[in-house]
């Protein structure tokens, strides 16, 4: 094996064991795998035991072990791919080249894998291909791209499909994805140039009075968890520390939620702007742009962008004129796992460990990168922070509701005429919001990703906002013809399973057991105690450290509270007990081996 | 500044040290919280969940939560209970666990807490799953049929100069702890024994002894029940 090549690669890192997840990446992407070989060199190099950087390899996704396949496709399975046709694009796939997914072909050109929603659900199916992204498949389209895999073509030219519009298009990107940015907002609009906030709204601010600005606006983390900006960046302010760092957390996991692919696709001069901003506001020196593998695609663009920036004296030293006021952003890639999303695990997978959430406190703002104060804001969160800095906190608190301030962007899918990106003022009721994505016979939505509610059309009067439905942006639409149980609840559960860290006890365990329990009830062995056994069971995920870990049986929770009369259909009436399972049936084949009819 | 600081657990006022772990300053004064994952004295993984009290209301793990002054902490709830013993089920069903045959008996701290919570068969169905005995390190034998993933291990097993001999390997329900393949072939004979020592359960086993030299019904937990040297404390204190 070629140890030069390693050790140059973590040279390059300064042998520093907290950047393991970018000599990963390297590895990944220059041989598919990372070969077995290859973990000594690298444990002896950044000075860290072997079974250590096995912990990190073997928790992400798209780390591979074996080699995947000259072209590895990864096909998302989240449930807007089922209900955009997935099946019929995964068959096409296994037909063509002949083997299974979870397998390589037999010649090694080709490897077949699901992953988890890959933020394009709003032109589903789609699939990652050595991290380029095809999106709208069909099984033309699939014939047509395993040929050309075939013939040897490179990863740019296996599609004969266009570059999707805007920044898409670009020679940086030249990407298939559409923006469908179906309606704009304050974030939206174009008329913005980046860095005019800091260059002539800064300079008359003391870092104080931006943070006062930002409390005024009342501005709460768009995330999904509502923390209120301005007093996150004053507890980071105020926190002792000789290095602050500004995270911008652009790991947008959450099943049908793609808003920060857009908005780091035609703005991603407001993000490193809101960035710059928050860093000024708390003093710290040192942005990274903690962004998921799904959006590899982005990357040399992002990197432009940060260039033209450090040219126009936006980041670097004295930005923007303002002597000290120094900062610089980094791009930090994940490598696939939902957890990661959530803050503390975020940092955890930034220093080059497994993405484990971290018990609070101390909370990041004291105790965060490298031990450090740091802010982790959401996407949407920094770029609203500038515009509000912008426009002034009191035309922003005359938009949205009493408890949410300004806009939120929905990212809408599922069965509506008009999937994309919504830049909507909070307040509108689920109604008003079906009836903008043109969609008709509407059976339930799911608000906010699997961690969020489903509800019926009894609730579609209820309100977007925090305080009554709260969302990170995912707003799923499922129309009559859709099995909820089926389709939607148990592609939900089998989404939690994969992502658990599996550090806490019921948060590795109770997904998968109230996923059997669904099993049992779909296929018929269902008995009235099972439904009280899934009403009881979830209480326990309460207990568990992070947000996905409390939310992860809320798929379960929401349906039984909201569609009850679909778990109740498909249970067997008058009888107690059921095993769940057919003794006959199970003895079936080696009865007929044997030539024994069965004594049950 | 005070030596000490005021909390109530379960409407009893204590005196904490500042920085202190709510579960050390509940197990001074007397007040057992069961514990698994938590050791005393080693930095908290918060992992197991067993822990969990309620602190102001709010589900905290009392081994990674610090004593504030005035903190209301409630221990014992009906429905903190039920977690505690769901958690114990949850880990008996998760793995395979055969206390009759198992070395550790008596000594170990996921039986002893089934007994001390009142355990009965479990209310979730047992997963058997497949696991693997790895008998090939020479002072060592990994058990991963009884293995409760409480970290230990990964916490306390280090090397002189601080590399992890034990790590996690994959991610959720296929969670599983690996030895490194340098350091556990030439494991010392005091760490080997250490790790065994630490393991709450019989997952980790030292060559260099036998199984069964104190005999069951004779160990530790056999004579009393989990937590009764904690509340000793207590007794001590209020005759």
């Amino acid at each position: 094996m070629d140890t030069k090549w390693i050790e140059k690669t973590v040279d390059r890192y300064g042998r520093d064991k907290t950047r393991l997840m970018d000599i990963l990446i390297e590895m990944q992407q220059e041989k598919g795998y990372i070969p077995s070989d290859t973990l000594p060199v690298i444990a002896r190099l950044t000075g860290i035991s072997q079974a250590w950087v096995e912990q990190t390899v073997s928790f992400y996704h798209f780390f591979r072990r074996e080699p995947s396949g000259r072209y590895a496709v990864f096909l998302n399975n989240s449930v807007v791919a089922n209900m955009m046709g997935r099946e019929k694009v995964a068959r096409a796939f296994e037909e063509e080249t002949g083997c299974r997914f979870g397998e390589v072909s037999e010649d090694g050109l080709i490897g077949l894998f699901d992953t988890s929603c890959i933020g394009m659900s709003d032109q589903e199916p789609a699939a990652l291909i050595n991290g380029k992204v095809f999106t709208r498949l069909t099984p033309f389209r699939v014939r047509e791209i395993v040929r050309n895999m075939r013939a040897g073509k490179p990863v740019e030219e296996l599609s004969t499909s266009g570059y999707g519009g805007g920044s898409n298009a670009l020679p940086l990107i030249r990407a298939e994805v559409r923006n469908n940015i179906q309606r704009k907002g304050l974030l939206l609009e174009e008329n913005y140039e980046t860095g005019t906030v800091l260059r002539e709204k800064l300079r008359l601010l003391t870092p104080e009075e931006v943070i006062w600005e930002v409390k005024l606006s009342e501005l709460r983390g768009r995330g999904g968890a509502g923390f209120p900006t301005g007093l996150k960046w004053e507890f980071c302010r105020r926190a002792k520390g000789e290095k602050k760092y500004i995270f911008c957390n652009a790991d947008e996991g959450e099943p049908g939620t793609f808003k920060d692919r857009v908005l780091l696709t035609e703005y991603p001069g407001l993000v490193f702007e809101g960035m710059t901003l928050a860093a000024y506001a708390v003093g710290a020196s040192e942005g990274i742009l903690y962004i998921r593998y799904e959006y590899k695609y982005l990357e040399r663009y992002l990197n432009h962008v940060l260039e033209e920036m450090r040219k126009k004296n936006l980041l670097g030293k004295n930005i923007a004129g303002i002597e000290g006021f120094d900062f610089d952003i980094r791009l930090q890639y994940g490598a696939g796992a939902y957890v990661c999303g959530e803050e503390s695990a975020l940092l955890e997978s930034a220093e080059g460990k497994r993405g484990e959430p971290r018990f609070k406190p101390p909370f990041p703002v004291e105790k965060g990168y490298l031990g450090r104060p740091t802010i982790i804001n959401n996407v949407e969160t920094l770029c609203s922070a500038v515009k509000i800095l912008y426009f002034g906190s009191e035309w922003y608190r005359t938009m949205g509701t009493e408890d949410s301030r300004g806009t939120k962007v929905l990212s809408i899918s599922g069965d509506c005429r008009y999937p994309g990106i919504y830049e909507l003022e909070w307040g509108y009721t689920v109604n008003d919001i079906l009836d903008m994505a043109g969609a008709d016979e509407v059976q339930a939505v799911q608000v906010g990703g699997p961690s969020g509610t489903l509800i019926s059309p009894e609730e579609f009067s209820r309100i977007i906002c925090y305080k009554d439905l709260a969302t990170g942006g995912s707003f799923i639409i499922f129309n009559n013809h859709r099995d909820i149980l089926r389709d939607v609840v148990h592609n939900f559960m089998e989404f939690f399973i994969d992502e658990s860290c599996g550090s806490c006890v019921p948060c590795r365990n109770m997904p998968w057991l109230l996923k059997q329990k669904l099993e049992k009830i779909l296929n018929g062995h269902g008995v009235w105690k099972d439904l009280e056994d899934l009403e009881k069971w979830p209480a326990i995920m309460k207990i568990n450290r992070c947000g996905l870990g409390q939310t992860a049986a809320n798929p379960v929770i929401t349906s039984l509270r909201n569609f009850r009369a679909l778990y109740e259909e498909k249970i067997q009436k008058g009888r107690s007990f059921d095993e769940g399972f057919d003794l006959e049936k199970a003895v079936e084949e080696s009865c007929e081996v044997v030539g024994r009819i069965p004594l049950i | 500044m005070n030596e000490f600081i005021t909390i109530t657990i379960d409407d009893q006022e204590i005196k904490a040290r500042p920085g202190e772990y709510i579960v050390a300053a509940a197990r001074r004064n007397g007040i057992y919280i069961p514990t698994l994952c938590n050791m005393p004295g080693v930095h908290p993984a918060g992992s197991c969940r067993i822990c969990t009290v309620y602190v102001n209301g709010r589900p905290m793990t009392s081994c990674t939560t610090p004593v504030a002054e005035g903190m209301e902490i409630e221990t014992r709830s009906s429905d903190l209970e039920d977690f505690r013993r769901s958690v114990v089920e949850l880990l008996f069903i998760e793995g395979n666990h055969f206390c009759p045959a198992c070395e550790k008996s008596g000594n170990c701290e996921l039986q002893a807490l089934g007994y001390r919570l009142e355990m009965m068969a479990p209310r979730y169905p047992y997963q058997f799953p497949e696991r693997d005995i790895d008998a090939s390190w020479p002072k060592l034998i990994k058990d991963h049929n009884r293995c409760v993933l409480c970290k230990r291990c990964i916490r306390t097993i280090l090397d002189e100069e601080g590399h992890h001999i034990f790590a996690f390997r994959y991610r959720g329900h296929n969670l599983q702890i690996t030895i490194d393949p340098e350091y556990g072939k030439n494991l010392t004979d005091e760490l080997a024994e250490k790790a065994a020592k630490n393991c709450p359960v019989g997952s980790l086993l030292y060559r260099g002894k036998h199984g069964f030299e104190t005999p069951i019904g004779q160990r530790k937990y056999d004579k009393e029940p989990i937590g009764s040297d904690v509340e000793k404390l207590k007794k001590v204190k209020v005759s």
